[in-house]
């Protein structure tokens, strides 16, 4: 199988076309309606194996990548840093070549450090998806995002999206950024300036750094802020950066709507008379994830454009 | 006794090309005879191959041999064969081995090792501080005793002001000058690459140039104050490159490098998240890389220095991130500029040429390389039209971290003569 197509990897949202994206998000939308029967599982990828390798801790991408994978019936298997063979020294080339012998047709890797999923790629046969590396890209997250605004909202051309907080340290704002320019939506990027990497412009967004510019928006996209970027003087408190960005109820306007990747902290960058609201998409983003993350197994495994039929999606 | 090698023997040849000597202004062909290491005779007007460039070999001030500590890395014997290779008849190591070079005992074992195995001549440095931790000043006036060039913490910056005025003024007692690596730590902390558009997309922590120009600047002026001479490595940024012009036209003896990566590459490389593009200070900018070409010109910047910075494989075969600074750099110098400046009409041939050989010469107090009857022969034959492939098994170095590997570069060393001995010939 692997000879006949061209080997595919999602390691950035630079990796997919307009047409690539909106046929995942297509894709994403049928497998959902699949998850409303009796029976969710879907024998499409059956006898295939998912590995799941993390070097960092996650709760909603792995266990949405795992979920993912066996209900379109794949065998998976998850890695964890701690307790392996990494704990003892073992280099991320080494790790791979041994991974590699099982054969997976998936490798999902999240790891700290930037191109970690490339060097995966480079040391293996598997197609590799990209769960987060360093501070570079997620684009499973990119597209899960993409997908719940294109739910809520009916469209993603010309929409517009307030991305609120601590973009310098976000693969997720990286890659949202990214993922809104490829389907013609506009960015918009809210934060202290010393959260703003320099440069940003170049990505195709606009800068704020007045809390007011997320009037304009559709969506208000809430960062999550973190304690440790005190330390580092990014901030001087945390009570000053929730005064100055906090997403309080005031501050969204009606007919906005509010996301978040989560894990959030209530009271400090959003409101939780907010995150409750019905304005908040969170929770519908958590099962997106779901979706989205089948809807990417299923197109790297069954190679779009040489498989046209895709008989496995019909839903009863 | 500055430089050393072992004895090599004192070869006679003649060599037929187009000779450029920039000190001389002479351009035009000619044959250069040699007997017994010695330039005995050049004879001009004569008919010679027009690819073929006779130069003064090139002088290195900036190499890192990795002995004593990491011979795994390099050696003095295959540092100084890449070097030869390279077209260098003269290089000086930076003293950040393991142990640091920061007593005479140290770097007495370094001469004694260099008189064994250095192909070409080859110069030591020490430390400025103790261990390099820039806490205590190494006893320089012993260390020049002993064969140092000149002090260096180079790997890290001497980020005390106070400890600098202090090493600046002592150095007078040692009458060497200090070489700097100007690097404010703590708005260089963590950056893995330049702070720019690239950095922001990547999402690498940025190693902003500020970090670098403002330490050229705080050098600079303690060392009017103090009126000592400093040599200031491996520049990277349009703003130390202005601020060493201005400090020269106000009389501040300074000399700087620029390395070929820096005046060849940009930030633009980084995207490949190659280990390879990876070094300290990192690749900047189009419009800082221009300003270094500009200093090249008017000699604002008078050295090219590889900074030649051999990794072990496994230590570059890993992240970005992870992956330790530097590239190698003395086997592809010539290669890079010629197809990167002088091909391109950047940069002519004889400004260059002069950049590698008798303007780290000066900077460092060492013999300028000359073609002339009665001077020993410090030589160099070019190929300027000669292609070649840059891989893995081409170098002489033990290390194979290339910023160039895979790329095909045009021009290429045909000969090396260093000091009357043949050290190279393709």
């Amino acid at each position: 199988m692997r000879a006949e197509h061209p080997r595919r990897h999602l390691l950035g949202v630079d990796d997919l076309t307009r047409d690539d994206a909106y046929r995942i998000l297509d894709t994403a939308r049928a497998l959902e309606r699949s998850l409303d029967r009796e029976v969710k599982k879907l024998p499409t990828l059956r006898g295939r194996l998912v590995l799941n390798l993390f070097y960092e801790s996650s709760t909603r991408t792995l266990s949405s990548f795992e979920l993912a994978a066996k209900r379109l019936s794949a065998d998976t298997m998850t890695l964890r840093a701690s307790g392996s063979s990494v704990d003892k020294g073992e280099s991320l080339r080494d790790t791979a070549s041994t991974l590699a012998a099982y054969d997976p047709d998936v490798i999902v890797i999240r790891h700290p450090h930037i191109g970690a999923p490339h060097l995966v790629a480079a040391a293996t046969q598997a197609l590799v998806v990209n769960a987060g590396d360093g501070k570079h890209q997620h684009p499973t997250q990119a597209l899960l995002d993409l997908f719940t605004i294109r739910e809520a909202l009916g469209r993603l051309e010309d929409v517009r999206v307030a991305i609120v907080g601590d973009v310098l340290h976000s693969r997720v704002a990286r890659s949202l950024v990214e993922g809104l320019r490829l389907v013609g939506a506009s960015p918009l990027v809210v934060a202290p300036p010393t959260l703003v990497p320099r440069g940003i412009e170049g990505m195709g967004c606009e800068v704020s750094h007045r809390i007011d510019a997320i009037g304009d928006a559709d969506v208000v996209y809430v960062l999550r802020m973190q304690q440790e970027r005190m330390d580092a003087a990014y901030v001087p408190s945390l009570r000053e950066y929730t005064s100055l960005y906090g997403i309080t109820p005031e501050r969204v306007r009606p007919g906005q709507v509010v996301m978040h990747p989560g894990p959030m902290n209530r009271g400090v960058e959003i409101d939780p008379r907010v995150a409750d609201s019905g304005a908040s998409l969170i929770t519908t983003q958590v099962r997106a994830g779901l979706v989205v993350r089948m809807a990417v197994l299923y197109d790297l495994l069954t190679a779009p454009g040489l498989h046209v039929a895709q008989p496995v999606l019909e839903v009863a | 006794m500055t430089l050393v090698s072992r004895n090599g023997r004192r070869d006679s040849l003649v060599l037929r090309a187009r000779l450029v000597d920039p000190v001389g202004g002479v351009d035009g062909p000619a044959v250069v005879t040699v007997e017994d290491g010695v330039i005995t005779a050049v004879e001009h007007g004569a008919t010679a191959p027009a690819s073929l460039v006779l130069a003064p070999a090139f002088v290195d001030p900036h190499v890192h041999l990795r002995t004593p500590g990491r011979e795994d890395e390099e050696t003095i014997a295959s540092g100084t064969e890449a070097a030869a290779a390279g077209g260098y008849c003269a290089i000086v190591a930076m003293p950040n081995t393991d142990p640091v070079v920061d007593t005479a005992s140290v770097l007495h074992a370094l001469v004694e090792r260099a008189r064994d195995e250095a192909v070409v001549p080859t110069g030591f440095t020490a430390a400025i501080s103790k261990g390099q931790r820039g806490e205590e000043l190494a006893e320089m006036a012993e260390l020049a005793e002993a064969g140092a060039l000149a002090f260096t913490d180079d790997g890290r910056p001497v980020a005390s002001a106070g400890l600098l005025r202090r090493a600046l003024a002592y150095s007078a007692v040692a009458d060497r000058p200090l070489a700097l690596h100007c690097e404010e730590p703590t708005l260089s902390c963590g950056g893995h690459m330049h702070e720019g558009a690239v950095s922001a997309r990547l999402g690498l922590a940025g190693w902003p140039s500020i970090a670098e120009s403002v330490m050229v600047e705080r050098d600079l002026a303690l060392a009017a104050f103090e009126d000592r001479p400093i040599h200031l490595q491996h520049l990277s940024a349009r703003a130390s490159v202005e601020a060493v012009r201005r400090a020269r036209a106000a009389g501040v003896a300074a000399s700087a490098e620029a390395s070929p990566h820096h005046l060849c590459a940009t930030d633009e490389r980084v995207r490949s998240l190659d280990p390879n593009v990876k070094m300290n200070p990192p690749l900047r900018a189009e419009d800082d890389r221009r300003a270094l070409v500009e200093g090249l010109l008017d000699g604002t910047i008078d050295c090219i220095a590889t900074d030649h910075a051999p990794h072990a494989r496994h230590e570059k075969d890993t992240t970005f991130e992870e992956a330790p600074f530097g590239v190698t750099g003395l086997e592809t110098a010539f290669g890079a500029l010629n197809t990167y400046l002088v091909r391109t009409g950047e940069a002519p041939l004889e400004v260059v040429l002069e950049r590698l050989s008798a303007g780290p010469a000066r900077a460092l107090g060492l013999p300028v390389p000359r073609i002339a009857v009665g001077e020993p022969a410090n030589l160099v034959l070019l190929d300027l039209e000669a292609e070649w492939v840059v891989t893995e098994d081409g170098f002489r170095s033990r290390s194979v971290n290339s910023w160039l590997l895979g790329e095909r570069l045009t021009g290429t060393v045909v000969k090396t003569v260093a000091a009357g001995s043949v050290v190279y010939a393709a």
